[in-house]
Protein backbone atom coordinates (compact mmCIF):
# COMPACT_ATOMS: atom_id res chain seq x y z
CA UNK A 1 0.00 0.00 0.00
CA UNK A 2 2.87 2.81 1.08
CA UNK A 3 4.54 1.61 -2.75
CA UNK A 4 1.89 4.05 -3.97
CA UNK A 5 3.61 7.81 -3.94
CA UNK A 6 0.15 9.35 -3.78
CA UNK A 7 -0.91 6.54 -0.98
CA UNK A 8 2.46 8.34 1.04
CA UNK A 9 1.61 11.73 -0.06
CA UNK A 10 -2.10 11.40 1.64
CA UNK A 11 -0.40 9.99 5.04
CA UNK A 12 2.02 12.78 4.89
CA UNK A 13 -0.50 15.48 4.59
CA UNK A 14 -2.71 13.84 7.23
CA UNK A 15 -0.56 13.72 10.07
CA UNK A 16 0.78 16.83 9.59
CA UNK A 17 -2.93 17.86 9.95
CA UNK A 18 -3.44 16.28 12.89
CA UNK A 19 0.04 18.13 15.03
CA UNK A 20 -1.20 21.19 13.45
CA UNK A 21 -5.15 21.26 14.30
CA UNK A 22 -4.34 21.81 18.48
CA UNK A 23 -1.22 23.46 17.97
CA UNK A 24 -3.09 26.10 15.18
CA UNK A 25 -6.06 26.74 17.66
CA UNK A 26 -3.47 27.97 20.16
CA UNK A 27 -1.98 30.16 17.97
CA UNK A 28 -5.02 31.64 17.21
CA UNK A 29 -5.96 32.30 20.73
CA UNK A 30 -2.91 33.54 21.68
CA UNK A 31 -2.10 35.55 18.71
CA UNK A 32 0.65 33.80 17.37
CA UNK A 33 0.41 33.53 13.81
CA UNK A 34 3.78 35.87 13.03
CA UNK A 35 5.72 33.40 15.81
CA UNK A 36 4.48 30.53 13.63
CA UNK A 37 5.96 32.32 10.56
CA UNK A 38 9.09 33.32 12.38
CA UNK A 39 9.83 29.86 13.45
CA UNK A 40 8.79 28.62 9.63
CA UNK A 41 11.05 31.04 8.01
CA UNK A 42 14.15 30.13 10.24
CA UNK A 43 13.65 26.48 8.87
CA UNK A 44 15.00 27.72 5.55
CA UNK A 45 18.17 28.65 7.60
CA UNK A 46 18.64 25.27 9.44
CA UNK A 47 17.72 23.19 5.75
CA UNK A 48 20.77 25.44 4.08
CA UNK A 49 23.01 23.87 7.19
CA UNK A 50 21.68 20.19 7.18
CA UNK A 51 22.66 20.40 3.65
CA UNK A 52 26.10 22.28 4.13
CA UNK A 53 27.01 19.39 7.23
CA UNK A 54 25.30 16.41 5.74
CA UNK A 55 22.80 16.14 8.29
CA UNK A 56 18.95 14.71 8.16
CA UNK A 57 16.84 18.24 6.87
CA UNK A 58 14.81 17.10 9.67
CA UNK A 59 17.51 17.75 12.34
CA UNK A 60 18.31 20.32 11.00
CA UNK A 61 15.44 22.76 10.87
CA UNK A 62 14.31 21.27 14.17
CA UNK A 63 17.10 22.74 15.55
CA UNK A 64 17.32 26.23 14.00
CA UNK A 65 12.99 26.51 14.80
CA UNK A 66 14.07 25.76 18.07
CA UNK A 67 16.21 28.38 18.40
CA UNK A 68 14.73 30.62 17.16
CA UNK A 69 10.87 30.01 18.45
CA UNK A 70 13.24 30.32 21.95
CA UNK A 71 14.85 33.78 20.50
CA UNK A 72 11.92 35.11 20.08
CA UNK A 73 10.13 33.79 23.73
CA UNK A 74 13.75 35.71 25.45
CA UNK A 75 13.44 38.96 23.76
CA UNK A 76 9.90 39.41 24.23
CA UNK A 77 8.76 42.47 25.92
CA UNK A 78 12.21 44.11 26.23
CA UNK A 79 12.09 47.40 24.14
CA UNK A 80 10.57 46.28 20.51
CA UNK A 81 6.63 45.32 20.29
CA UNK A 82 6.39 41.69 18.83
CA UNK A 83 5.44 42.32 15.77
CA UNK A 84 8.34 44.17 14.67
CA UNK A 85 10.69 41.85 16.69
CA UNK A 86 9.03 38.89 14.24
CA UNK A 87 9.26 40.62 11.22
CA UNK A 88 12.72 41.49 11.75
CA UNK A 89 14.10 38.13 12.87
CA UNK A 90 11.46 36.22 10.65
CA UNK A 91 12.88 37.83 7.43
CA UNK A 92 16.34 38.11 8.48
CA UNK A 93 16.29 34.10 9.20
CA UNK A 94 14.79 33.84 5.63
CA UNK A 95 17.04 35.67 3.67
CA UNK A 96 20.02 34.47 5.93
CA UNK A 97 18.80 30.90 4.82
CA UNK A 98 18.23 31.60 1.20
CA UNK A 99 22.10 33.19 1.13
CA UNK A 100 23.69 30.51 2.78
CA UNK A 101 21.80 27.59 0.41
CA UNK A 102 23.41 29.70 -2.37
CA UNK A 103 26.78 28.92 -1.16
CA UNK A 104 25.76 25.07 -1.82
CA UNK A 105 27.02 25.24 -5.42
CA UNK A 106 28.53 22.02 -4.77
CA UNK A 107 25.07 20.36 -4.21
CA UNK A 108 22.17 21.08 -6.85
CA UNK A 109 19.12 21.68 -4.60
CA UNK A 110 15.63 22.28 -5.18
CA UNK A 111 14.73 25.40 -3.53
CA UNK A 112 11.32 25.31 -4.29
CA UNK A 113 10.96 21.89 -2.87
CA UNK A 114 11.71 23.61 0.34
CA UNK A 115 9.70 26.56 0.39
CA UNK A 116 6.53 25.39 -1.27
CA UNK A 117 7.02 21.20 0.20
CA UNK A 118 7.37 18.71 -2.07
CA UNK A 119 4.50 16.14 -0.58
CA UNK A 120 4.68 14.28 -4.07
CA UNK A 121 8.30 12.70 -3.08
CA UNK A 122 7.17 11.75 0.47
CA UNK A 123 9.26 8.43 1.80
CA UNK A 124 7.98 5.83 3.53
CA UNK A 125 11.05 6.71 6.37
CA UNK A 126 9.87 10.46 6.03
CA UNK A 127 6.50 9.49 6.55
CA UNK A 128 7.38 7.56 10.51
CA UNK A 129 9.68 10.95 11.27
CA UNK A 130 6.19 12.81 10.28
CA UNK A 131 3.69 10.95 12.33
CA UNK A 132 6.49 9.94 14.95
CA UNK A 133 6.59 14.15 15.07
CA UNK A 134 2.70 14.28 14.99
CA UNK A 135 1.95 12.05 17.85
CA UNK A 136 4.64 13.64 19.97
CA UNK A 137 2.78 16.75 19.54
CA UNK A 138 -0.62 15.80 20.18
CA UNK A 139 0.50 13.24 23.21
CA UNK A 140 2.17 17.04 24.58
CA UNK A 141 -0.76 19.42 24.01
CA UNK A 142 -3.20 16.71 25.22
CA UNK A 143 -1.38 16.12 28.25
CA UNK A 144 -1.20 19.84 29.13
CA UNK A 145 -4.63 20.56 27.98
CA UNK A 146 -6.12 22.32 30.52
CA UNK A 147 -2.94 24.31 32.03
CA UNK A 148 -2.28 25.55 28.65
CA UNK A 149 -5.84 26.65 28.08
CA UNK A 150 -5.83 28.25 32.17
CA UNK A 151 -2.48 29.98 31.00
CA UNK A 152 -3.68 31.02 27.88
CA UNK A 153 -7.01 32.65 29.46
CA UNK A 154 -4.58 34.57 31.96
CA UNK A 155 -1.13 34.54 33.54
CA UNK A 156 -2.42 35.46 36.87
CA UNK A 157 -4.63 32.90 36.93
CA UNK A 158 -2.95 29.73 35.87
CA UNK A 159 -0.08 31.20 38.89
CA UNK A 160 -2.83 30.73 41.16
CA UNK A 161 -3.90 27.54 40.54
CA UNK A 162 -0.45 26.30 40.59
CA UNK A 163 0.65 26.07 37.40
CA UNK A 164 3.72 28.07 35.08
CA UNK A 165 2.44 29.58 32.45
CA UNK A 166 6.42 30.08 31.26
CA UNK A 167 6.56 26.39 31.45
CA UNK A 168 3.25 26.10 29.53
CA UNK A 169 4.45 28.55 26.67
CA UNK A 170 7.60 26.45 26.54
CA UNK A 171 6.15 23.34 25.47
CA UNK A 172 4.19 25.45 22.70
CA UNK A 173 7.35 26.75 21.35
CA UNK A 174 8.61 23.24 21.48
CA UNK A 175 5.86 21.73 19.81
CA UNK A 176 5.55 24.80 17.24
CA UNK A 177 9.16 23.68 16.00
CA UNK A 178 8.48 19.82 15.81
CA UNK A 179 5.43 20.31 13.95
CA UNK A 180 7.65 23.17 11.42
CA UNK A 181 10.41 20.43 11.08
CA UNK A 182 8.45 17.70 9.80
CA UNK A 183 5.87 20.29 7.83
CA UNK A 184 8.91 21.23 5.37
CA UNK A 185 8.16 18.03 2.97
CA UNK A 186 4.55 18.74 3.28
CA UNK A 187 3.73 22.43 2.65
CA UNK A 188 7.59 23.76 2.84
CA UNK A 189 8.51 27.09 4.97
CA UNK A 190 6.36 30.10 3.22
CA UNK A 191 3.29 27.51 3.95
CA UNK A 192 3.54 26.12 7.15
CA UNK A 193 1.88 28.62 9.30
CA UNK A 194 -1.49 28.45 7.11
CA UNK A 195 -1.66 24.95 8.19
CA UNK A 196 -1.56 25.88 11.60
CA UNK A 197 -3.82 29.28 11.03
CA UNK A 198 -6.20 28.02 8.41
CA UNK A 199 -8.15 25.20 9.97
CA UNK A 200 -8.24 26.44 13.28
CA UNK A 201 -10.05 30.07 12.22
CA UNK A 202 -12.69 27.62 10.11
CA UNK A 203 -13.52 25.41 12.81
CA UNK A 204 -13.94 28.42 14.72
CA UNK A 205 -17.40 29.55 13.81
CA UNK A 206 -18.71 25.99 14.18
CA UNK A 207 -17.41 24.87 17.56
CA UNK A 208 -18.55 25.83 21.20
CA UNK A 209 -15.89 24.12 23.29
CA UNK A 210 -11.97 24.57 22.89
CA UNK A 211 -11.83 20.79 22.51
CA UNK A 212 -14.58 20.77 19.49
CA UNK A 213 -12.66 23.59 17.82
CA UNK A 214 -9.63 21.72 17.74
CA UNK A 215 -11.35 18.29 16.61
CA UNK A 216 -13.04 20.40 13.89
CA UNK A 217 -9.67 21.91 12.86
CA UNK A 218 -8.38 18.32 12.34
CA UNK A 219 -10.87 17.36 10.55
CA UNK A 220 -10.74 20.54 8.62
CA UNK A 221 -6.84 19.99 7.72
CA UNK A 222 -6.99 16.38 6.97
CA UNK A 223 -9.85 17.05 4.57
CA UNK A 224 -7.58 20.01 3.36
CA UNK A 225 -4.46 17.41 2.67
CA UNK A 226 -6.75 14.66 0.69
CA UNK A 227 -8.64 16.87 -1.30
CA UNK A 228 -5.97 19.13 -1.97
CA UNK A 229 -3.95 16.54 -3.21
CA UNK A 230 -6.62 15.20 -5.72
CA UNK A 231 -7.23 18.54 -7.21
CA UNK A 232 -3.13 18.55 -7.55
CA UNK A 233 -3.27 15.22 -9.21
CA UNK A 234 -6.37 16.01 -11.76
CA UNK A 235 -5.31 19.89 -12.38
CA UNK A 236 -1.84 19.29 -12.25
CA UNK A 237 -0.76 22.18 -9.90
CA UNK A 238 1.73 22.04 -7.16
CA UNK A 239 0.46 19.77 -3.94
CA UNK A 240 1.11 21.88 -1.12
CA UNK A 241 -0.25 25.30 -2.22
CA UNK A 242 -3.18 23.20 -3.52
CA UNK A 243 -3.65 21.68 -0.11
CA UNK A 244 -3.84 25.41 1.53
CA UNK A 245 -6.37 26.73 -1.16
CA UNK A 246 -8.71 24.17 -0.19
CA UNK A 247 -8.22 24.67 3.80
CA UNK A 248 -8.58 28.16 2.51
CA UNK A 249 -12.20 27.56 0.27
CA UNK A 250 -13.49 25.37 3.27
CA UNK A 251 -12.63 28.89 5.46
CA UNK A 252 -14.70 30.99 3.44
CA UNK A 253 -17.67 28.81 3.35
CA UNK A 254 -17.36 28.17 7.06
CA UNK A 255 -17.50 31.78 8.15
CA UNK A 256 -19.97 32.57 5.68
CA UNK A 257 -22.65 29.87 7.07
CA UNK A 258 -21.19 31.29 10.97
CA UNK A 259 -21.83 34.68 9.74
CA UNK A 260 -25.65 33.77 8.36
CA UNK A 261 -26.24 31.80 11.25
CA UNK A 262 -25.49 34.47 13.56
CA UNK A 263 -27.42 37.33 11.90
CA UNK A 264 -30.22 35.20 11.99
CA UNK A 265 -30.57 34.72 15.79
CA UNK B 1 -2.61 30.69 62.69
CA UNK B 2 -1.28 33.18 59.98
CA UNK B 3 -2.36 32.31 55.77
CA UNK B 4 -0.40 34.64 54.56
CA UNK B 5 3.23 36.25 55.46
CA UNK B 6 4.85 38.49 53.76
CA UNK B 7 8.63 39.60 54.74
CA UNK B 8 10.59 42.57 53.89
CA UNK B 9 9.29 42.14 50.53
CA UNK B 10 11.19 44.36 47.87
CA UNK B 11 10.34 43.63 44.03
CA UNK B 12 12.11 45.00 41.00
CA UNK B 13 11.57 45.64 37.59
CA UNK B 14 14.80 45.86 36.02
CA UNK B 15 16.21 49.05 37.52
CA UNK B 16 13.15 49.89 39.05
CA UNK B 17 11.98 49.08 42.38
CA UNK B 18 8.24 48.60 42.89
CA UNK B 19 8.15 47.36 46.60
CA UNK B 20 10.72 48.53 49.33
CA UNK B 21 10.66 46.42 52.68
CA UNK B 22 7.51 45.16 52.88
CA UNK B 23 6.07 43.44 55.47
CA UNK B 24 2.25 42.04 56.17
CA UNK B 25 0.64 39.06 57.08
CA UNK B 26 -2.88 37.75 56.71
CA UNK B 27 -5.04 36.03 59.32
CA UNK B 28 -8.01 33.66 59.15
CA UNK B 29 -11.54 35.31 58.63
CA UNK B 30 -9.98 38.63 57.86
CA UNK B 31 -10.98 41.45 55.52
CA UNK B 32 -7.94 43.47 54.38
CA UNK B 33 -7.47 46.25 51.88
CA UNK B 34 -4.78 47.55 50.00
CA UNK B 35 -5.34 50.92 48.82
CA UNK B 36 -2.59 53.21 47.22
CA UNK B 37 -2.05 55.38 44.62
CA UNK B 38 -1.33 54.07 40.33
CA UNK B 39 1.86 52.77 40.41
CA UNK B 40 2.08 52.35 44.38
CA UNK B 41 2.87 48.44 43.57
CA UNK B 42 -0.43 47.05 44.32
CA UNK B 43 -0.51 44.38 42.10
CA UNK B 44 3.48 43.77 42.38
CA UNK B 45 1.96 42.74 45.56
CA UNK B 46 -0.76 40.36 44.92
CA UNK B 47 1.30 38.73 41.87
CA UNK B 48 4.63 38.35 44.64
CA UNK B 49 1.65 36.38 46.55
CA UNK B 50 0.24 34.09 43.99
CA UNK B 51 3.91 33.36 42.79
CA UNK B 52 3.99 35.50 39.76
CA UNK B 53 6.68 37.89 40.53
CA UNK B 54 9.99 36.86 42.13
CA UNK B 55 10.88 38.62 45.22
CA UNK B 56 14.58 40.41 44.33
CA UNK B 57 15.06 40.34 48.43
CA UNK B 58 12.59 38.93 51.29
CA UNK B 59 10.07 36.58 51.24
CA UNK B 60 6.31 35.10 50.58
CA UNK B 61 5.89 32.40 52.81
CA UNK B 62 2.28 30.54 52.40
CA UNK B 63 0.55 28.37 55.05
CA UNK B 64 1.23 24.50 53.76
CA UNK B 65 -1.84 23.31 51.70
CA UNK B 66 -3.15 27.06 51.45
CA UNK B 67 -5.77 27.23 49.20
CA UNK B 68 -6.03 30.58 47.07
CA UNK B 69 -8.96 32.03 45.24
CA UNK B 70 -8.08 34.54 42.94
CA UNK B 71 -10.29 36.93 40.78
CA UNK B 72 -8.14 38.93 38.35
CA UNK B 73 -8.39 42.02 37.65
CA UNK B 74 -9.53 41.78 34.08
CA UNK B 75 -9.93 38.67 31.85
CA UNK B 76 -9.69 39.06 28.03
CA UNK B 77 -10.87 35.87 26.57
CA UNK B 78 -9.73 36.21 22.68
CA UNK B 79 -13.11 35.73 20.66
CA UNK B 80 -11.68 32.89 18.93
CA UNK B 81 -11.58 30.74 21.57
CA UNK B 82 -15.23 29.36 22.34
CA UNK B 83 -15.68 28.24 26.22
CA UNK B 84 -18.91 28.05 28.33
CA UNK B 85 -19.30 29.17 31.65
CA UNK B 86 -19.44 25.50 32.96
CA UNK B 87 -16.10 24.43 31.33
CA UNK B 88 -14.20 27.92 32.08
CA UNK B 89 -15.23 27.10 35.88
CA UNK B 90 -14.43 22.99 35.58
CA UNK B 91 -11.20 23.80 33.91
CA UNK B 92 -8.40 23.72 36.99
CA UNK B 93 -11.18 22.55 39.46
CA UNK B 94 -12.05 18.91 39.58
CA UNK B 95 -15.62 19.80 40.84
CA UNK B 96 -19.11 18.74 39.48
CA UNK B 97 -21.62 20.41 37.29
CA UNK B 98 -23.90 20.35 40.27
CA UNK B 99 -20.93 22.44 42.43
CA UNK B 100 -21.10 24.44 39.54
CA UNK B 101 -24.54 25.14 39.56
CA UNK B 102 -24.69 26.02 43.14
CA UNK B 103 -21.45 28.05 42.70
CA UNK B 104 -23.44 30.00 39.98
CA UNK B 105 -26.15 30.43 42.25
CA UNK B 106 -24.98 31.67 45.42
CA UNK B 107 -22.83 34.38 43.24
CA UNK B 108 -25.96 35.48 41.85
CA UNK B 109 -26.09 34.24 38.69
CA UNK B 110 -27.53 31.10 38.15
CA UNK B 111 -28.72 29.56 34.22
CA UNK B 112 -25.73 30.77 32.99
CA UNK B 113 -23.79 27.38 32.82
CA UNK B 114 -24.44 26.30 29.06
CA UNK B 115 -23.59 30.44 27.88
CA UNK B 116 -20.41 31.15 26.37
CA UNK B 117 -17.97 33.23 28.50
CA UNK B 118 -17.81 35.88 25.57
CA UNK B 119 -21.72 36.76 25.90
CA UNK B 120 -21.49 37.39 29.30
CA UNK B 121 -21.82 41.56 30.31
CA UNK B 122 -19.54 42.90 32.40
CA UNK B 123 -21.24 42.23 35.87
CA UNK B 124 -22.06 38.57 34.67
CA UNK B 125 -18.53 38.03 33.97
CA UNK B 126 -17.05 39.34 37.54
CA UNK B 127 -19.62 36.99 39.41
CA UNK B 128 -19.04 34.30 37.32
CA UNK B 129 -15.08 34.45 37.82
CA UNK B 130 -16.05 35.28 42.01
CA UNK B 131 -17.82 31.68 41.90
CA UNK B 132 -14.75 30.43 40.16
CA UNK B 133 -12.93 31.66 42.73
CA UNK B 134 -15.01 30.25 45.30
CA UNK B 135 -15.65 27.02 43.92
CA UNK B 136 -12.85 25.08 45.67
CA UNK B 137 -13.26 26.59 48.94
CA UNK B 138 -10.46 28.87 49.37
CA UNK B 139 -8.78 29.92 52.45
CA UNK B 140 -7.79 33.19 51.10
CA UNK B 141 -10.18 34.83 48.47
CA UNK B 142 -7.40 37.59 46.53
CA UNK B 143 -9.38 40.06 44.62
CA UNK B 144 -7.43 42.52 42.01
CA UNK B 145 -9.40 45.28 41.35
CA UNK B 146 -12.46 43.08 40.76
CA UNK B 147 -14.78 45.45 40.61
CA UNK B 148 -13.44 47.45 37.28
CA UNK B 149 -16.13 48.08 34.68
CA UNK B 150 -18.41 48.00 36.82
CA UNK B 151 -21.17 51.17 37.78
CA UNK B 152 -21.63 51.73 41.27
CA UNK B 153 -24.58 49.91 41.79
CA UNK B 154 -22.70 46.80 40.21
CA UNK B 155 -19.89 47.28 42.39
CA UNK B 156 -21.82 48.23 45.75
CA UNK B 157 -23.60 44.24 45.07
CA UNK B 158 -20.19 42.77 44.30
CA UNK B 159 -18.68 44.22 47.51
CA UNK B 160 -21.79 42.87 49.49
CA UNK B 161 -21.43 39.62 47.99
CA UNK B 162 -17.54 39.85 49.14
CA UNK B 163 -19.24 40.56 52.74
CA UNK B 164 -21.43 37.32 52.33
CA UNK B 165 -18.89 35.06 51.26
CA UNK B 166 -16.98 36.16 54.28
CA UNK B 167 -20.10 35.67 56.71
CA UNK B 168 -20.72 32.01 55.10
CA UNK B 169 -17.48 30.64 54.70
CA UNK B 170 -15.24 32.11 56.90
CA UNK B 171 -12.59 32.88 54.12
CA UNK B 172 -10.32 35.43 54.55
CA UNK B 173 -10.08 38.30 51.83
CA UNK B 174 -7.35 40.46 50.37
CA UNK B 175 -8.32 42.63 48.07
CA UNK B 176 -6.98 45.71 46.48
CA UNK B 177 -9.44 48.70 45.22
CA UNK B 178 -9.07 52.20 44.43
CA UNK B 179 -12.76 52.70 45.50
CA UNK B 180 -11.61 54.15 48.73
CA UNK B 181 -14.76 54.47 50.35
CA UNK B 182 -16.68 51.25 49.55
CA UNK B 183 -13.91 49.43 50.28
CA UNK B 184 -12.52 51.44 53.77
CA UNK B 185 -15.84 50.54 54.90
CA UNK B 186 -16.11 47.04 54.35
CA UNK B 187 -12.77 46.15 55.22
CA UNK B 188 -11.16 44.76 58.95
CA UNK B 189 -7.98 46.41 57.70
CA UNK B 190 -6.78 48.72 55.30
CA UNK B 191 -3.13 49.03 54.34
CA UNK B 192 -2.10 51.86 52.64
CA UNK B 193 0.53 51.20 49.83
CA UNK B 194 2.86 53.66 48.03
CA UNK B 195 6.38 51.47 47.42
CA UNK B 196 6.10 50.80 50.92
CA UNK B 197 3.35 50.09 53.46
CA UNK B 198 2.31 54.15 54.56
CA UNK B 199 0.31 53.17 57.17
CA UNK B 200 -2.22 50.28 58.23
CA UNK B 201 -4.67 49.63 61.02
CA UNK B 202 -8.45 49.93 60.95
CA UNK B 203 -10.07 52.28 58.78
CA UNK B 204 -11.04 55.13 60.87
CA UNK B 205 -7.16 54.63 62.04
CA UNK B 206 -6.17 55.03 58.41
CA UNK B 207 -8.63 57.25 57.28
CA UNK B 208 -7.50 59.82 59.68
CA UNK B 209 -3.54 59.04 59.67
CA UNK B 210 -1.67 62.16 58.01
CA UNK B 211 0.34 59.72 55.31
CA UNK B 212 -2.74 58.57 54.19
CA UNK B 213 -4.23 62.11 53.97
CA UNK B 214 -1.08 62.73 52.36
CA UNK B 215 -1.68 60.60 49.42
CA UNK B 216 -5.89 60.97 48.70
CA UNK B 217 -5.89 64.71 50.69
CA UNK B 218 -8.68 65.61 53.46
CA UNK B 219 -12.07 64.29 50.93
CA UNK B 220 -11.73 61.14 51.22
CA UNK B 221 -12.40 61.10 55.17
CA UNK B 222 -15.41 62.31 53.67
CA UNK B 223 -16.17 59.46 51.64
CA UNK B 224 -15.67 57.74 54.72
CA UNK B 225 -18.24 59.59 56.47
CA UNK B 226 -20.54 59.12 54.10
CA UNK B 227 -20.79 55.42 54.64
CA UNK B 228 -21.16 56.00 58.35
CA UNK B 229 -24.62 58.27 57.42
CA UNK B 230 -25.22 55.49 54.66
CA UNK B 231 -25.83 53.07 57.66
CA UNK B 232 -26.90 54.75 61.05
CA UNK B 233 -30.52 55.22 59.74
CA UNK B 234 -32.56 53.31 57.44
CA UNK B 235 -33.64 54.33 53.91
CA UNK B 236 -37.20 52.28 53.76
CA UNK B 237 -38.95 54.79 53.05
CA UNK B 238 -37.02 56.28 50.58
CA UNK B 239 -36.73 56.08 46.59
CA UNK B 240 -33.21 56.65 45.59
CA UNK B 241 -33.93 56.31 41.68
CA UNK B 242 -36.37 59.20 42.00
CA UNK B 243 -33.88 61.40 43.99
CA UNK B 244 -31.24 60.83 41.53
CA UNK B 245 -34.08 61.89 38.67
CA UNK B 246 -34.70 64.90 40.05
Amino acid sequence: MLDDFMTRATLAGVGVAFAAAPLGCFVVWRRMAYFGDATAHAAILGVALSLTFQMSVFTGALAVALIMALTVTLLAGRGYAMDTLLGVLAHSALAFGLVAVSFLSGVRIDLMAYLFGDILAVSRSDLLVIWGGAALVVALIAWRWSQLLTATLNEELAYASGYDPKREQLILTLSLAVTVAVAIKVVGVLLIAAMLIIPAAAARSLAKSPETMALIAAAIGAFSAVAGLRAAYVFDTPAGPSIVCVAAVVFACFSLIGWQTRSRT
Amino acid sequence: MTLITVENLSVRYGANTVLRHVDMAIEPGEIVTIVGPNGSGKTSLLRAIIGATKPSVGNVSLKPGLKLGYVPQKLHIDPTLPISVERFMRLTNPVSRKQCMEALESAGVPDLLKRQMSQLSGGQFQRVLLARALINRPDVLLLDEATQGLDQPGSAAFYRQIEDVRRDTGCAILMISHELHVVMSASDRVICLNGHVCCEGSPAVVASAPEYRALFGTGTGGALALYRHDHDHDHDNCDHSQEAAE
